[in-house]
């Protein structure tokens, strides 16, 4: 299981803050998992139709798109941060 | 480390008295204090929205970055949370040390990176409606130029 968290207009778009995605492959990145959620609603297709415009965290760390991700790991999804 | 992500309003004054306070031994106070613009009238209120945890998690990594490249005494990173009006603090940075060039360096160092790097979003209420803020890649070329 991952657990995915969207923030911002990212969260708008798919329609909720968060959701347990079930996940048993061994050497994923970041990628393989935005291709998975993008099947799992039109919402979801439309949030990540541009993953340009979109930044990663893995476990709360930033990373890129090619970072592997795994079973128990808390990934979020969010535009470029705007604080300050 | 004094990390804080409030939801309640800050009294810069209060803040910043009690920080000068505390560091009264150290010979250098440095202060950044962000507020929220009006944009000549057109915001009527600023939401900041962020994620739990990992905000707290990158600032104090800022803060320790801060530390190790400064001879800092003392360091405040105060952030606010949810929803805003024009003119309210939004950011205090502050930074002590024993002379004032390690004060002043963090305390850009902090506010510049703490830009493009702490998980905030702001969005913003106008008459017509609500509308996330964008980056600036101005603030990742400022945040860049600290690498």
């Amino acid at each position: 299981m991952i657990r995915v968290l969207y923030f911002a207009w990212v969260k708008e778009r798919v329609g909720h803050a968060a959701e347990d995605v079930a996940w048993t492959h061994k050497e994923a990145s970041v990628l393989d998992l935005i291709a998975h959620l993008r099947s799992l609603s039109p919402r979801h297709a439309e949030a990540f139709a541009d993953p340009s415009l979109i930044r990663v965290a893995v476990n709360q760390e930033h990373v890129r798109f090619e970072a592997k991700v795994g079973d128990g790991d808390e990934v979020a999804f969010f535009p470029p941060v705007t604080g300050g | 480390m004094a990390v804080r992500v409030v939801s309640a309003l800050f009294d810069p004054a209060v803040e910043m008295g009690a920080f000068a306070a505390k560091n009264a031994r150290s010979g250098a106070v440095a202060s950044f204090l962000g507020h929220v613009r009006d944009e000549a009238g057109a915001v009527e209120a600023m939401t900041l929205e962020h994620y739990p945890g990992m905000t707290e998690k990158e600032l104090t990594c800022r803060e320790t970055e801060a530390r190790q490249r400064w001879d800092l005494a003392d360091v405040l990173i105060l952030h606010r949370v949810g929803r805003l009006l024009p003119g309210e603090p939004i950011v205090l940075v502050q930074c002590a040390s024993a002379h004032r060039k390690d004060a002043l360096e963090a305390c850009t160092f902090l506010i510049d990176t703490l830009k493009t790097s702490a998980p905030f979003w702001k969005q913003e209420e106008r008459h017509d409606g609500a509308r996330w803020v964008e980056a600036k890649p101005e603030d990742a070329a400022r945040a860049k130029e600290w690498d």
